[in-house]
C-alpha cells in the first residue's frame, strides 16, 4: 500500500534502522521510568494538562510555554530536553497562530520587533545550544530558580499602559522605531515611540539565551522590556512581544529539531491541547475573575518552580 | 520631559469618534507586513493540520513507525543526545530520508512552522531593499542567515 514511501526512504535504509531499533530495545528498557502504565496514557494526560493550561494562560494572560515547560517538566516522565523542545514548538505555533490578527492591526511593529528579534533570536539559538549542553540536573535547578524569579516578577511587575517617553534615544531614532495604532476602547489613534533602546537591546541577549535554554517563550520578559524599560504602550508591547517570539522561538526550535530532542508523541498533543485550551479560555475570558486567575497562575508557577528546583537538586526525584 | 503617550493620542471630534468606532480602524499598514501576516495565517494553520494528520497516522499505525508508540517509555526519560545514540535517530535533516516511517511524517509539520519566519522575512527583504532602507535591509538579511544557520543543523552540540 505505500510501497512509494518504502522507495522514498530505500529498503537498506528501511532494515538498518528498524535492526538498530529492535537490537537496541533490550539495551534501554531500564531506562523506563514508568513500569506497569500503558504508554498512551502520557500522551492523553498531556493533552488534558496542555488544555487545561491553554485555558489558564489566556485567563491569566501568560504565554503557555512558561507554564508548560516547568509543569510538563516536573510531573511528567519526559526527559527534560524533549519537554523544552515541545515547549518551544508550543511556543511557536502560538506566536504564528496570533501574529497574522497583530500585524494586520499594527499591534506588532515590524520596526521595533525586527531588531529585537535579531538579537533574541541569535541568543536564543546559543541558549539552545547550552541546554542541550549542560547536564538535566543544573538545567532542571537553573529553571526552577528561574520559575520561582518570574511568579515573584508576576507579583511586583505593574504595566503601564502608556508609559513616559522622555524622546528618542539616538539609536531609536537611527532605527526610526515607532508608530501609530488604533485604540478600540477610545475610538482614538496612538502614536508612540520607544527610549533607552540600547538598554533595551541588551536585555534582550539575556532573555534570547533563557528562551532557548529553558524552552520557555519569554513574554514574561518581553512586555516588562518593552512596556516598563523602552516605553512602548503596553498594547504595542503585547502585541510585539508575541510575534517576537514567532521568530526567537524559531532559531531555538530548529536546533531543538536538529538535535533530536523533539518527540512528536510529546510535541503534537501538547501543541493541540494548548491551542484547544486558548480557544475555549477565549470564550471564558468576559465571565473570568482576572485577579483569581493571575493568583492561580503565581501559585502554579511557585509549585512548579519549586518542584523543578527540588528534582535538580536531587531532593524530590 | 518625559510626557505620557497618551497626550499623544489623537482625539477626533466626538462625532468622528463614533464613526471611527464603527469603521475599520485608519492606521496604515505596510503591504509587505500584511502578506507577512498572510503568510502566517495560512502557514500555520496548514502547519498544525499536518501535525494532527501526520499524528494521527502514527498513532493508528496507517504506516510503519520507527519507533513503534509503545516503545517510547523506555526513550523518552533519556537526554536528547543518548536517545540519538542509543536509537541510532537521524540528526539535523536526515529525518527527511525517514519520511517512509510514521513517526518522521510528524516532522514536516513541524519543519513547516519553523520555516514560516524564514519566508516572512524573504519577503520582507525586497521591500526594504527597494526603500533604501539600509538599517533594516541589513537587519533582514542578518535575521536570515541566522535562522538558516539554525535550520542547517550544521551547527552541533557536544553531548554530556
Amino acid at each position: 500500500m505505500l510501497d512509494w514511501l518504502a522507495a522514498f526512504t530505500g529498503g537498506g535504509l528501511a532494515a538498518k534502522a528498524t535492526a538498530a531499533v529492535t537490537t537496541t530495545g533490550a539495551a534501554v528498557s531500564t531506562a523506563a521510568g514508568t513500569p506497569g502504565i500503558p504508554w498512551w496514557v502520557w500522551p492523553l494526560l498531556l493533552f488534558v494538562t496542555t488544555f487545561a493550561l491553554g485555558i489558564v494562560a489566556v485567563l491569566g494572560g501568560v504565554g503557555g510555554g512558561v507554564l508548560f515547560v516547568p509543569i510538563v517538566g516536573s510531573f511528567f516522565p519526559f526527559n527534560l530536553d524533549f519537554v523544552r523542545g515541545a515547549g518551544l514548538l508550543v511556543a511557536l505555533a502560538g506566536a504564528l497562530a496570533a501574529g497574522p490578527g497583530l500585524l494586520k492591526l499594527n499591534l506588532a511593529n515590524l520596526r521595533l520587533a525586527l531588531p529585537v528579534a535579531l538579537i533574541a533570536s541569535t541568543f536564543s539559538m546559543v541558549g539552545a545550544f547550552i541546554g542541550l549542553a549542560l547536564p538535566n540536573d543544573v538545567v532542571q535547578t537553573a529553571l526552577g530558580i528561574t520559575i520561582v524569579l518570574i511568579a515573584f516578577l508576576f507579583v511586583v511587575s505593574k504595566n503601564t499602559e502608556f508609559p513616559q517617553v522622555g524622546g528618542s534615544d539616538k539609536l531609536a531614532r537611527f532605527l526610526k522605531i515607532g508608530g501609530t495604532y488604533y485604540e478600540r476602547s477610545s475610538g482614538k489613534t496612538v502614536d508612540w515611540s520607544v527610549w533607552r533602546t540600547p538598554q533595551g537591546f541588551l536585555l534582550f541577549i539575556a532573555i534570547g539565551i533563557m528562551a532557548g535554554m529553558f524552552g520557555l517563550g519569554a513574554g514574561w520578559a518581553n512586555v516588562p522590556v518593552l512596556n516598563l524599560l523602552m516605553g512602548a504602550p503596553l498594547k504595542v508591547a503585547v502585541g510585539t512581544s508575541k510575534f517576537l517570539l514567532s521568530i526567537t522561538d524559531t532559531s531555538a526550535a530548529w536546533v531543538y529539531l536538529n538535535q533530536g530532542a523533539v518527540l512528536p508523541v510529546i510535541a503534537v498533543p501538547s501543541i493541540v491541547g494548548i491551542m484547544l485550551g486558548s480557544f475555549v479560555g477565549v470564550r471564558l475570558l468576559a465571565t473570568a475573575k482576572p485577579k483569581a486567575v493571575k493568583y492561580l497562575v503565581i501559585v502554579l508557577l511557585l509549585a512548579a518552580g519549586l518542584r523543578s528546583l527540588l528534582k535538580g537538586l536531587g531532593i524530590w526525584n | 520631559m518625559a510626557k505620557p503617550q497618551a497626550e499623544m493620542l489623537k482625539s477626533p471630534a466626538p462625532q468622528e469618534a463614533r464613526a471611527k468606532a464603527s469603521v475599520a480602524p485608519q492606521v496604515e499598514v505596510a503591504p509587505e507586513q500584511l502578506v507577512y501576516a498572510n503568510v502566517l495565517l495560512y502557514g500555520s494553520w496548514l502547519g498544525i493540520a499536518l501535525l494532527l494528520l501526520t499524528n494521527i497516522i502514527y498513532l493508528t499505525g496507517l504506516v510503519k513507525p520507527y519507533i513503534e508508540p509503545a516503545m517510547l517509555p523506555q526513550y523518552w526519560g533519556m537526554k536528547a543526545s543518548e536517545f540519538v545514540r542509543v536509537a541510532n535517530m537521524p540528526t539535523g535533516w536526515g529525518w527527511f530520508k525517514m519520511l517512509g516511517y510514521s513517526d518522521f511524517l510528524n516532522f514536516i509539520g513541524m519543519a513547516l512552522l519553523a520555516a514560516l519566519t524564514i519566508i516572512g522575512y524573504l519577503i520582507l527583504l525586497p521591500a526594504y531593499l527597494s526603500k533604501k532602507d539600509v538599517p533594516y535591509t541589513f537587519i533582514v538579511l542578518a535575521e536570515v542567515v541566522v535562522l538558516v544557520l539554525a535550520a542547517s543543523g550544521v551547527l552541533a552540540v557536544g553531548g554530556h
